[in-house]
């Protein structure tokens, strides 16, 4: 983990986000899928707090080397504004990489990739090195409207098969990525689940896999605070290895890829009024004693 | 001839390299600030808050920011005493830094259990003592702001405590130099002013609240005046006694206007989750100052402050409208 002042190499317009492209080889160096970057907000403004995004690219090799991107979504807040207005040129106060990244499969080979909107980020990031790995990739990119899938044309080029999903039906077909999951797994004939989405549809998305019993890897987009570990905000309830436990364990530093079937749903995003069922029984984890 | 210029401050028996520290709950584990910063250029780290057992901690979401400052619970989320002192204690103390452990409780006989245990760990060189939780024993919501409860507690460990123990205020409360008086006849060698007041978060849009547990603590730039206030106050009081200036604290300056109104030493926390390294530039801040005012030691600020102009003296070029 390095923290850098990196300039801005470019901004572009991706749809409804911006890419930003930094230069910061000592970051990009070291960047994996799925790990992510803190970037610091202006001095003098209301909002304090860093800004998390994942990792888009991160460049070792030829003419771009030495430089990392990432998506910024406009529309979440007065910081990702802000961030969205800066140019080239501008620096930026940069913390990374973060987290921990995606692993990848040894003996497994299908792979199958979901993302809701900005999330397809570290995805591309992911299926470059899974493809490097000779895995095959197949995808789903959903989002509310075509603007919000993120990147559809260039999906084709990294995978086999590229599933689009809207919720208005403005591009591919109508409604979310879970509706397609089915589908794609029986199709791609998928061995390994990889995906990044809200909560509530990593929820669903768990569900499914461990139905399925497919291992997966998710990774959470939680607000955090410093995103390196010190606050203490981000936590995410997992159980135990052996399931007799759970801890809060934090989305920056222990995660933010986890193990879906590890992280406790009910207890993290409130019960479900209609519980999936399940292939094996869920073991009875005791509630800790929180905070009075 | 001129004295030597430095930084270390005395605390009533701890001295501290730099007047700056880590707040309590922002310095992380030993881990997260290797590469980051360099420890041994920190007064001090104030462990997270250790409680006798383990703490999972308060449900999400935890953190919602506010202007200039953010909104958080974290329920305490800790180890619990024994793996505190067998792992994180060790792994920070090993960064460079002095340790000042946090301890909270619900029960006078976890406080004196805690002190006892840390009391003689060579790692530990002070004891601050978190009295924002709730009262188990008695039913209360705050455990600190209540006298005869603060003078209990503080009282007990101050008297078995080896080393250093100042008494984290609460945040919110109407008679601060009235509890910190309290806290110093108890024994306390110090008090840091203030801990985090209560604080909701909500989000108008989703009509929903922001922080899992319905309420939590504010932090961050907004809190300064309100330090600088509990300070000024309690160290016009009580000028013999070690004030910890702590809420609101980024820059060197907001450091300065601390040990003005009369600390001797001040923490950052919030400001360490953006930047990592606060507590080493806000210490440079106040070696500019020092620079610039020819001052040799941090103390050299305290006392400084005038007395408000008289009405009509020449030096108001801001004209009222």
């Amino acid at each position: 983990m390095k923290r850098a002042r990196a300039e801005i190499l470019s901004t572009r317009r991706v749809g409804a986000y911006r890419s930003i492209t930094l230069v910061a080889p000592e970051i990009a160096e070291r960047s994996r899928p799925g790990q992510f970057l803190a970037i610091a907000m202006p001095e003098g403004r209301a909002f304090i707090l860093r800004r998390h995004f994942s990792i888009h690219q991160a460049s070792r090799h030829g003419g771009w080397a030495g430089t990392l991107e990432f998506v910024v979504d406009p529309s979440v807040g007065a910081g990702t504004g802000w961030l969205a207005g800066a140019g080239a040129h501008e620096f930026l106060d940069v913390i990374g990489p973060l987290g921990k990244a995606f692993s990848y499969p040894k003996r497994l080979t299908n792979c199958l990739l979901l993302a809701e909107g900005r999330g397809a980020a570290s995805l591309f990031f992911l299926a470059q090195e899974l493809v490097a790995r000779h895995k095959r990739v197949d995808m789903i990119l959903g989002g509310r409207t075509l603007e919000s899938v993120f990147k559809p044309v260039d999906a084709k080029r990294l995978s086999q098969t590229v599933v689009v999903m809207t919720a208005d039906g403005s591009l591919g077909e109508r409604g979310g990525i879970l509706d397609a999951l089915p589908d794609a797994v029986a199709r791609a004939d998928a061995e390994v689940v990889y995906a990044v989405a809200p909560a509530p549809t990593l929820r669903s998305i768990a569900a499914f896999c461990r139905e399925h019993r497919l291992p997966a890897q998710v990774a959470i987009e939680e607000r955090m605070g410093c995103g390196f570990g010190l606050c203490n905000t981000c936590v995410v309830p997992v159980a135990t290895k052996d399931r007799s436990a759970y801890e809060n364990l934090r989305a920056c530093v222990d995660g933010p890829v986890f193990d879906p079937s590890r992280i406790l749903w009910d207890r993290w995003l409130g019960e479900l009024p209609i519980v999936p069922p399940t292939a094996e029984p869920v073991p009875a984890i005791p509630h800790g004693g929180g905070e009075p | 001839m001129t004295a030597a210029r430095s930084l270390a401050v005395d605390l009533g028996g701890i001295v501290l390299p730099t007047p700056v520290m880590i707040a309590a709950g922002c310095g992380g584990t030993g881990r997260e600030l290797v590469g980051l910063v360099d420890l041994r250029r920190v007064g001090a780290i104030v462990s997270r808050t250790i409680t006798v057992t383990e703490r999972v901690g308060a449900d999400m979401p935890r953190i919602a920011e506010s202007p200039a400052g953010i909104v958080w619970e974290t329920g305490l989320q800790n180890p619990g005493l024994d793996p505190f002192v067998s792992g994180e204690l060790l792994r920070l103390a090993r960064g460079g830094a002095r340790i000042v452990v946090s301890i909270g409780g619900g029960s006078l006989e976890e406080y004196v259990h805690m002190t006892s245990v840390l009391q003689g760990r060579p790692e530990v060189a002070a004891i601050e003592i978190h009295l924002s939780g709730r009262d188990d024993e008695l039913d209360r919501d705050v455990l600190g702001a209540h006298p005869d409860r603060l003078n209990e507690i503080v009282g007990a460990v101050a008297r078995m405590s080896l080393v250093p123990v100042f008494a984290k205020l609460p945040g919110g409360c109407d008679d601060v130099v009235g509890l910190a008086r309290t806290a110093v006849r108890a024994g306390a060698t110090g008090v840091t002013l203030l801990a985090s007041p209560p604080a909701l978060g909500l989000d108008a849009t989703r009509e929903r609240l922001r922080i899992g547990t319905v309420s939590g603590w504010l932090s961050g730039p907004a809190l300064k005046p309100i330090t600088l206030r509990a300070v000024f106050d309690v160290a016009q009081a009580l000028p013999d006694v070690p004030v910890i200036a702590s809420g609101g604290v980024r820059t060197g300056e907001d450091a300065v206007e601390c040990l003005l109104a009369g600390a001797w030493a001040v923490q950052v926390g919030t400001a360490t989750l953006t930047d990592p390294a606060a507590a080493v530039t806000v210490a440079q801040g106040i070696v500019r100052r020092l620079n610039a005012a020819g001052l040799t030691s941090p103390a050299g600020l305290r006392g400084r402050l005038r007395p408000p102009e008289p009405a009509g003296a020449e030096s108001h070029p801001v004209s009222t409208p």
